[in-house]
């Protein structure tokens, strides 16, 4: 019997079958399977910088992070809290557990604690390295959840993998990068995915995690004035487009309250929350929703539509009347503080460059440039607009969220290169939309087609083949072909961003900045670690209670790894003692010694590029001295430092340049020295000329310490001269 | 400097006046004094002779304070000849002596003699006395420029309780450049040797000071504190693990230093400061690393072979007078180089001090970390150190790694000897870390299963639970349901399967058993199906799915009609003798049918699945 209908089923297939998981189980499997490779990956790509270099703290900020970190891990947390910091703004000190964010310190020392408790004998350093990258995966599972939530479990699978290599986001949660931001960010996206969250389900439950989620934000970073601003905005738009509902009222009350009660137990934030002007917004709101819902009871009472309208003109009028009021008052009597300087340059753009020259000194304070957009979001950049076609196309409060979420920071990320970090997760979770929407249309196209014909070609039979064959005559030709065709394009966008991304990451987020790397005549690496030499130089060689001046860029790398005091740090708060430095650096040397001597300085460090040709130094940063020093001392005066407008070291350089002490401490005996072949001596290769003053003599200091390759020169306050 | 010389003065003539010790008379010493580092060393080769009439069976050597107070390392051996074949020395034993009737201010060492000394019997030997911070840098305070003068004294006669028949002394220095030294008869100097002597016949406690100030520009390192940590880990290595803080010992540099003039001629400006270190470590050693408090440290240069590993390191900056650094060298050993057994017991045997070359140790602190659960420990060091016991906490500890520490001060390279720490340790303990990794996450997993099965919603009665238990229940019928059905379509395979075996065999009566047997359990099955359907439809939750599970209901059942049908056809056709072709055209369009119900009916279970 050759012509058998059916083919015998085979027992080992049989076997298979009962083993073959089912659909649900398969897509499960898949999904977790993704989520574990994304974590892991979100975890790897960070770890450019260890492998390049070494597990070590990165740049500025994270110095003063891992000196309090191991504090903390060292005296317990009381200490801590109470740490008054006589290091750092001699003579005035720092109360340390007052003025800063502590979540990143207790994190991390809650890990440390943690795994020694399972018996793992790591040093504090290592877990401060990996901070970031741990946070920047759990990021990723937050974005999976966030994406899923606003749209389905497809978008949140994309958004992880976007997020996890997003370089805008990879930029300040590399490996070493042990700052605010690396975990701010995750508890910024965890906050919002939780309140919207509540929103959804109106639960009580989510209402309250997302309360303590804004704790754990606003004990990490003072990014939470964005979510304390945007969810009332957020609220605010729901009720104008008429969304308001019992959901909302419980989401954001409990948010709102617990929230505040909770943020006012960090030392740093205290009672801003209702009596800064910044947070006044989220005050108004709250007031608003329970005018909101006395209305909807009252409506609901009474049966007069007419009697209600009338009812409402006078309900609003008065809550708007006291409301006003109430804040009038409050700015009035100074009870409610004003907007400060750097809320306003985030509003105003040009603010900072013209009242705030410490906020415009900074570079990644400076507006944002489109090819640093380009750089930091790649393709995201075209995918967003797709993105938030479609989150209109399908609104509900989820897309509203993200939509303004992504609107608001990415206004923020133009005003500011550093907010970029707030936009990623936005831009990513509203591109990821876009992509798995995109894609599930074109699968969806060619999958109904696949099935047809293999149900026609694997049954044989003749009707279903004739049917679907009548199918595809129906819909539009080479509408398959075209599907694959986007499909493929979607897929090589996709790879792009990728190589992309690891490229970005490579090359421009994983250097320490500490260390620096150079590529020597023959291709090999050159490494200048001269900061770290001169940071152990002073700690070693210097008495240890010794006084550094030095630019305030530097305060936190001396006490941190030098362990020496410093007058001024980068925790900028006190304007006029940075101005005083300032101007003794911008000072001819006799009276630049009158200042150093009444803050008791012992020794000067300065920053010098000149012979490597390393550009930010001191000498480049030079003009934002004298412009701070100018700010409040009006005796320093730009101008001088100038000729017809053009900053220059050379010949040409003005008199006050080519004798101020900063010109002095950099360029002294380099007038000797051969930098480059064929060039004269004194060549400054940083900027390219030769120094215009060669014979500098020093009168109250002298050298100590300069490193091999003059990236940092310490000074010496000589002591003063015996009168007799 | 006036000041000492005073004092030596006085001393001379204060041991000068104290009575000879026994009839042992120095017949020849030969003195060396190597100044040619910081470190100093004085090899003396003395040849006693016994005048009197008791046996003598101990030497005595003396030592003033000044220089005993300084003394790292004594060591005596008997003289071996010269062109002698090598064999290996053994040193005398040397104690401290108290001997009565002696100046207070000289210490005393005695020499036990192999043999008893008989009266005009003779015995030579040779004493190593090596001394730290011998020299002095006279000036105290030099420049980046200065060149580093050092000032040592000691005495042109042999200083000893015994009269001394002949004796010479020679000084060798690093270099020739010699600032002074003081001049006694018979004092010649070559090159870069003083030599003093010969003299002879000189009574007991002779004493002539002498002073030699000179150029030295070797590295005066001296580590303030070495904490050394060797750790055994049974898994096959030994990682030793060195914490350096290091001095520059010499003339303490004052003034600017000027990166410039150290740049462009480092030999002259900057000639007292030191740039590197060489240690040696063992052979095979690897993982080596060299860091500090603030991270890696680049400037570090590795050369191995069979004999030795060298590892040339560079402090941060280099090292002037006075300056300070502190580092961190580890590097890891092959276990089997280092561990034996023997009785039962194992034991660490492994050298005592720093691998670097001419270093000297003001304090050493060694600590040996053994493996937890080590037990019955002991120490076999070749000197007297202080030792005591202490736990550290590591990686995957329960109640800590015994430590034994071993400390030790004024420590230079001859104490580099091997010493032995005794321990018992059970095989079965190495497994005791895997062990509790494996049961951590064994133990994780099941936490997850009971997460995932164990009911923990607070309220019971909540309405939002108990619909979500319903869904549950609903969805186990749902599944019973799918299952029945499942066995159903089981069922019509067999009696496919029987219509085929009767093409094949034409065994009528088989094929009727075989529909009579899936008669019986299609029967049993709807009965079955018939209760879990009722419940289905009183159950609310199901109501979006039961739909679809009646509409699968019934397409099975007509698919079960067809295929009894199908089948009563076929045996009839056989029974009948019909032939097989007209069997299959009668069936054909059966056939058809069934096929499309058979995947209509699929097609609908996969559905159900999927919500």
């Amino acid at each position: 019997m050759a012509t058998m209908p059916i083919l015998p089923p085979m027992p080992v297939l049989d076997l298979v079958k009962s083993f073959k998981l089912k659909t649900k189980q398969q897509e499960l499997l898949i999904r977790v399977s993704i989520l574990c490779l994304v974590y892991i990956l979100a975890f790897i790509t960070r770890l450019f910088s260890v492998l390049r270099y070494e597990s070590m703290i990165h740049e500025f900020d994270p110095y003063f992070n891992y000196r309090t970190t191991l504090y903390l891990t060292q005296n317990g947390f009381y200490d801590f809290w109470n740490w008054f910091d006589y290091e750092s703004w001699y003579p005035l000190g720092r109360i340390v557990g007052g003025t800063l964010y502590p979540g990143l310190m207790v994190t991390a020392a809650l890990i440390y604690r943690i795994l020694h408790f399972l018996r793992f004998a790591v040093h504090i350093r290592e877990v401060c390295v990996l901070t970031a990258p741990f946070f920047a995966s759990n990021t990723t599972l937050v974005a999976y959840f966030f994406g899923k939530e606003i749209w389905d479990t497809g978008a949140g699978l994309v958004a992880a993998i976007l997020i996890a290599v997003c370089p805008g986001y990879i930029s300040r949660s590399v490996a070493g990068s042990y700052d605010n931001e690396g975990v701010a960010i995750f508890a910024l996206l965890f906050t919002f995915y939780l309140f919207v969250k509540a929103v959804n389900t109106g639960s009580l439950a989510w209402s309250l995690a997302s309360a303590f989620g804004y704790f754990y934000m606003v004990s990490a970073w003072g990014g939470y004035v964005f979510i304390i601003n945007l969810i009332p905005l957020y609220v605010l738009v729901l009720l104008i487009t008429g969304r308001y509902s019992m959901r909302l009222y419980v989401a954001y009350n409990c948010m709102y309250v617990l929230g505040m009660l909770l943020a006012m137990q960090i030392r740093f934030v205290g009672f801003q929350h209702v009596q800064s002007g910044e947070h006044m917004a989220a005050m108004g709101v709250f007031f608003l929703l329970q005018v909101f819902y006395f209305l909807d009871w009252v409506k609901h009472m009474l049966s007069d539509t007419k009697l209600f309208q009338a009812f409402l003109r006078i309900t609003v009028t008065c809550a708007v009347a006291v409301g006003a009021i109430a804040l009038g008052l409050g700015m009035l009597s100074g009870y409610i503080s004003p907007w400060t300087g750097r809320f306003y340059s985030l509003l105003d753009p040009t603010y900072a460059k013209d009242h705030i020259p410490i906020i415009a000194s900074v570079s990644e304070h400076q507006p944002t440039a489109w090819s640093s957009f380009m750089f930091d979001f790649h393709i995201l950049l075209f995918l967003f607009p797709a993105g938030l076609y479609f989150c209109f196309k399908r609104l509900s409060d989820a897309t509203i969220f993200i939509v303004m979420y992504g609107l608001t920071s990415m206004y923020f990320a133009g005003v500011m290169v550093r907010l970029i970090l707030v936009a990623t997760p936005a831009v990513c979770l509203i591109s990821a939309i876009a992509v798995s929407a995109t894609v599930k249309n074109l699968t969806v196209l060619l999958r109904s087609k696949n099935k047809g014909v293999q149900t026609g070609s694997t049954k044989g039979s003749s009707s279903s083949k004739a049917a679907s064959k009548a199918l595809l005559d129906q819909s539009q030709p080479f509408q398959k072909n075209g599907a694959i065709a986007l499909l493929f394009g979607a897929f090589y966008l996709l790879s792009k961003y990728a190589t992309h991304c690891t490229w970005v990451t490579s090359e421009a987020y994983s250097s320490p900045s500490i260390v620096l790397a150079a590529r020597g005549a023959h291709g090999s690496r050159v490494i200048f670690d001269d900061y770290r030499e001169a940071y152990f130089w002073l700690r070693q060689n210097t008495p240890p209670d010794a006084k550094v001046m030095s630019w305030w860029d530097y305060g936190y790398q001396i006490t941190a790894m030098g362990n020496r005091t410093v007058i001024v740090d980068n925790n900028t708060w006190n304007n006029t003692h940075i101005a005083t430095v300032g101007r003794a650096m911008s000072s001819y040397e006799d009276e630049a010694i009158e200042i150093m001597r009444s803050l008791d300085v012992d020794y000067v460090l300065v920053v010098f590029g000149g012979v490597t040709g390393y550009s930010s130094d001191d000498i480049n940063k030079f003009l934002w001295m004298v412009r701070i020093g100018g700010g409040v001392f009006p005796v320093i005066k730009e101008p001088d430092y100038l000729v017809n407008g053009e900053y220059r070291v050379d010949k040409g350089a003005a008199p006050k340049m080519l004798n101020c002490l900063m010109y002095k401490l950099c360029y002294y005996r380099f007038g000797e020295m051969l930098t480059e072949y064929g060039k004269p001596p004194g060549y400054d290769r940083a900027r390219g000329v030769e120094i215009g003053n060669k014979d500098i003599k020093l009168e109250h200091l002298e050298e100590a310490f300069t490193t091999s390759n003059w990236i940092v020169r310490i000074y010496k306050v000589k002591p003063p001269n015996n009168r007799w | 400097m006036e000041g000492s010389r005073f004092y030596f003065f006085v001393f001379a003539i204060a041991i000068l006046a104290s009575p000879a010790l026994s009839d042992l008379v120095l017949s020849k010493v030969d003195r060396r004094i190597y100044l040619t580092s910081h470190i100093v060393r004085i090899s003396s080769t003395l040849k006693v002779e016994n005048a009197g009439p008791e046996t003598a069976s101990e030497v005595l050597l003396a030592f003033p304070e000044q220089q005993a107070k300084n003394m790292a390392y004594l060591m005596a051996t008997p003289h071996e000849g010269k062109g002698k074949v090598k064999k290996p020395v053994v040193a005398l034993p040397v104690e401290v002596a108290n001997p009565k009737d002696m100046p207070p201010a000289l210490t005393f060492y005695s020499v036990s003699l192999p043999k008893g000394l008989a009266e005009g019997d003779s015995f030579t030997f040779d004493v190593l006395a090596v001394f730290t911070h011998a020299l002095r840098p006279i000036p105290e305070q030099i420049t980046q420029a200065d060149i580093q003068l050092v000032l040592y004294q000691d005495s042109a006669y042999y200083l000893s309780p015994y009269a001394v028949k002949a004796q010479s002394l020679t000084v060798k220095l690093p270099d020739s450049r010699i600032e002074s030294y003081t001049k006694l008869e018979n004092t010649k100097i070559h090159g870069s040797e003083i030599k003093y002597g010969p003299y002879e016949n000189l009574p007991a406690f002779s004493y002539s000071p002498i002073a030699v100030h000179f150029e030295s520009n070797q590295p005066f390192a001296v580590a303030q504190e070495l904490v050394r940590e060797i750790e055994i880990s049974h898994w096959g290595n030994v990682q030793v693990t060195e914490h350096y803080k290091l001095i520059h010992g010499g003339a303490q540099s004052k003034g600017e230093f000027s990166r410039l003039d150290f740049q462009a001629r480092p030999n002259v400006r900057g000639a007292s400061a030191f740039r590197y270190l060489v240690a040696n470590l063992p052979p095979r050693a690897h993982s080596i690393y060299y860091r500090d408090e603030i991270g890696n440290i680049s400037t570090s240069h590795l050369r191995g072979d069979s004999k030795k590993t060298e590892l040339l390191i560079e402090p941060r900056y280099p090292m002037f007078g006075g300056w300070r650094t502190a580092f961190t060298i580890g590097y890891g050993l092959p276990l089997q180089d280092f561990l034996y057994e023997s009785e039962g017991k194992r034991f660490l045997n492994i050298t005592y001090s720093s691998p670097m070359v001419e270093l000297v140790i003001d304090t050493l602190i060694v600590k040996v970390v053994l493996p937890e659960g080590s037990s019955d420990i002991s120490v076999a060091a070749p000197f007297p150190v202080e030792q005591w016991q202490e736990t550290k906490i590591s990686h995957l500890d329960i109640d800590g790694r015994p430590v034994v520490v071993l400390k030790k001060t004024n420590v230079v390279p001859e104490h580099n000897q091997y010493f032995q720490v005794y321990y018992r340790f059970s095989k079965l303990s190495m497994l005791r870390e895997p062990l509790m990794l494996i049961s951590g996450i064994f133990f994780f997993f099941v936490a997850c299963i009971v997460y995932m099965r164990a009911d923990i919603s607070i309220s019971k009665s909540s309405a939002s639970y108990l619909a979500k238990q319903q869904w549950e229940e609903a969805q186990a019928v749902i599944q019973q349901v799918q299952n029945i059905i499942s066995r159903c379509l089981a069922t019509h395979d067999k009696l496919e399967a029987s219509l085929r075996d009767l093409y094949r065999t034409g065994d009528i009566q088989a094929c009727k058993a075989a529909r009579k047997a899936a008669d019986g359990l299609l029967k049993e099955l709807s009965k079955e199906l018939k209760p879990l359907l009722t419940t289905l439809q009183s159950s609310p939750s199901a109501a979006q799915v039961l739909p679809k599970v009646e509409e699968l209901v019934t397409k099975e059942r007509e698919l079960q009609e067809k295929v009894m049908v199908k089948h009563s056809t076929v045996v009839d056709g056989y029974e009948k003798k019909s032939g097989a072709r007209d069997i299959e055209n009668r069936v054909a369009l059966q056939q058809q049918k069934l096929t499309a119900l058979r995947q209509e009916v699929e097609d609908l279970l996969e559905f159900i699945d999927e919500i």
